[in-house]
């Protein structure tokens, strides 16, 4: 195991904060559709019937843990590929000749990454709160807060993953709209994927967000498909796996 | 501690269809201001990568501060700065936190940083800026806080590629002046590649003047400029000239050397002023057509013509496309 730098991690972690913070008309930016998202399906949808909705749950209730799912996919790829922006600005040379392990470099880049799509999925709370979804308790506040932080880090990872293979910026609207808007719908955030086709429905099982998203509402809602345990299950060994597969190919990645 | 601040053996980098450095033997002393001299493409890019441990060489190695590069990159990246050919800022931060950020990683406690942001600030005049966004540096301001920046953690050995790539005349002097003024304030060594002459002539101790990823040469500037002579004399004529009129100029007195290349003819002459009455007399009577003549003391350029047979800016012409790709690129981003 390479030694870990924790100076240079917070470092890291320090300079998206910062960024975070003093960025704040892209911020907004990026909030603006699951914004959109959440106000015209939540208030659109508002009385349409979903038989696999349960009674006593709102569509709204049962929408906004889908839309902080969105968030935290959309904000945490974004921020696992913005190594390309480094790259292509060359602050990734800075960083990289540096004393520190590629290791530090990824888990401070992640801690960074995660922190800043966990803000943005419990700002989007705030108007779901506003809209009408009720949350269970303290105890399944705390818990949707696991599932956003292991859903933010696999995707975070997934990014890094790609920015590491990727010589540029080309491929990145590739990656958000065919990867990234896929997972968005397959995974159940919008609607019951119990009434999607089977095959389709085959296809969310293999989502890791689907288990993000179940887990969220489960946690926050109280209503979920799966067993929560199970949700938290699957989704920590995505996020090990995603993890081990960012880390490993950004080791092996070139700088230039 | 003993020994060089870099001593390199057999350097080589082979990528997959050529060799951009070739067995490279160099050593710099500590305390140097040491300059690599070469057309863009010669391999001093690549040299540096090497010392700096962002590439692996292919065979060969070198000894950076009596870490070896390959073996003991950590103590290597420790021991060095390195200020990138390319900006390397980030542009969302202030030169503060650039400087801050650069500290942490390499681990120095925020008393420490403090001190040492405030000194490399005074350095290279940023003290006013400090708080402003790298943004809205300009070019020569931001090349100052990527210099502080490699000075930050008391590097022994700061490598500068092409640290006035892109910089107009007035502010590459004040750049010049920073270096001097690090190499002897700091007593850091200082390693630079440039492709501008004067200004290997003018920063460095020692010159080794690079080309097709060979040393060719490597010596003080003086030394190497004396290689060439006193004066060059170079004579305009018109196409017709024969080689055996051409030979004829190596008759005069004190004419040590004749180059030819096309209508152009350099004579390397020993107190140039002097002789051109005579030489000019003697080129009509051989019937030589002169169309002008211009004089001047021998300079760098000249040494690499002299051991290359051509000019650098000549030998840049091959990667000329891409050099216009790179510069177009670099004014986008610095203004």
């Amino acid at each position: 195991m390479a030694r870990m730098n924790i100076y240079a991690i917070y470092s890291l972690w320090l300079r998206e904060m910062i960024r975070f913070f003093r960025l704040k008309s892209r911020v907004f930016g990026s909030l603006a559709p699951p914004f959109f998202f959440l106000a015209f399906l939540g208030y659109g949808f508002r009385s349409a019937a979903m038989s696999e909705i349960p009674q006593e749950v709102n569509y709204i209730s049962f929408l906004a843990p889908g839309i902080i799912g969105m968030t935290l996919l959309f904000s945490s790829t974004f921020g696992g590929l913005s190594m390309l922006w480094d790259r292509e600005f060359g602050f990734l040379r800075e960083i990289m000749v540096a004393p520190v392990s590629r290791i530090s470099i990824v888990i401070g880049r992640t801690a960074g990454g995660v922190t800043t799509a966990v803000m943005q999925g419990l700002i989007i709370l705030i108007p779901g709160i506003a809209m009408g979804l009720k949350i269970s308790g303290l105890g399944g506040f705390l818990l949707s807060l696991v599932f956003m932080v292991l859903i933010a880090t696999t995707f975070n990872s997934l990014g890094l993953a790609f920015a590491s293979r990727m010589k540029d910026m080309s491929g990145f609207s590739l990656i958000m709209n065919f990867m990234v808007f896929p997972l968005f719908l397959l995974s159940g955030a919008l609607f019951p994927i119990s009434n999607l086709p089977v095959w389709l429905r085959s296809l969310s099982y293999i989502d890791p967000l689907t288990y993000g998203v179940d887990g969220l509402r489960g946690s926050l809602v109280g209503v979920s498909t799966f067993p929560l345990a199970f949700d938290l299950a699957v989704l920590a060994i995505c996020c090990a796996g995603a993890l081990g597969l960012g880390a490993y190919l950004f080791e092996i990645s070139d700088v230039e | 501690m003993e020994g060089a601040a870099i001593a390199t053996s057999g350097l080589t980098m082979r990528f997959d269809d050529f060799t951009a450095v070739e067995g490279v033997d160099l050593q710099i002393e500590k305390g140097e201001l040491f300059g690599l001299l070469g057309p863009n493409g010669a391999g001093k890019s690549t040299i540096i990568k090497m010392l700096t441990t962002m590439l692996r060489p292919t065979a060969g190695g070198a000894v950076v501060w009596g870490y070896d590069i390959a073996r003991e990159r950590d103590a290597v990246r420790n021991s060095i700065g390195v200020v990138f050919q390319d900006p390397s800022v980030d542009s969302q931060l202030t030169g503060r936190e650039n400087l801050d950020f650069h500290g942490r990683m390499y681990g120095m406690d925020k008393k420490t940083r403090k001190a040492r942001v405030h000194e490399v600030l005074e350095l290279v005049d940023l003290t006013e800026k400090a708080e402003v966004l790298m943004e809205d540096y300009s070019g020569g301001m931001q090349r100052r806080l990527e210099i502080a920046r490699g000075l930050m953690h008391h590097p022994h050995v700061l490598f500068l590629d092409e640290p006035t790539l892109g910089l107009d005349a007035q502010t590459r002097r004040y750049i010049w002046q920073y270096i001097q003024k690090m190499n002897q304030e700091e007593g850091v060594t200082v390693v630079l590649t440039t492709h501008y002459m004067e200004e290997a002539d003018h920063l460095c101790e020692r010159v080794a003047i690079i080309d097709q990823g060979k040393i060719v040469a490597l010596d003080t500037p003086e030394n190497l400029k004396d290689l060439i002579g006193a004066d060059i004399i170079t004579l305009e004529v018109d196409d017709g000239v024969t080689d055996e009129q051409v030979h004829a100029f190596s008759k005069f007195d004190g004419v040590e050397a004749v180059d030819r290349s096309g209508s152009t003819i350099n004579l390397s002459v020993d107190h140039g002023e002097s002789r051109i009455p005579e030489i000019v007399l003697g080129a009509s009577k051989a019937g030589v057509k002169i169309r002008s003549v211009s004089m001047h003391e021998p300079t760098l350029e000249d040494v690499f013509l002299k051991f290359t047979g051509k000019k650098i800016r000549e030998s840049e012409s091959s990667g000329a496309g891409m050099m216009a790709a790179f510069q177009s690129r670099m004014r986008t981003r610095r203004h």
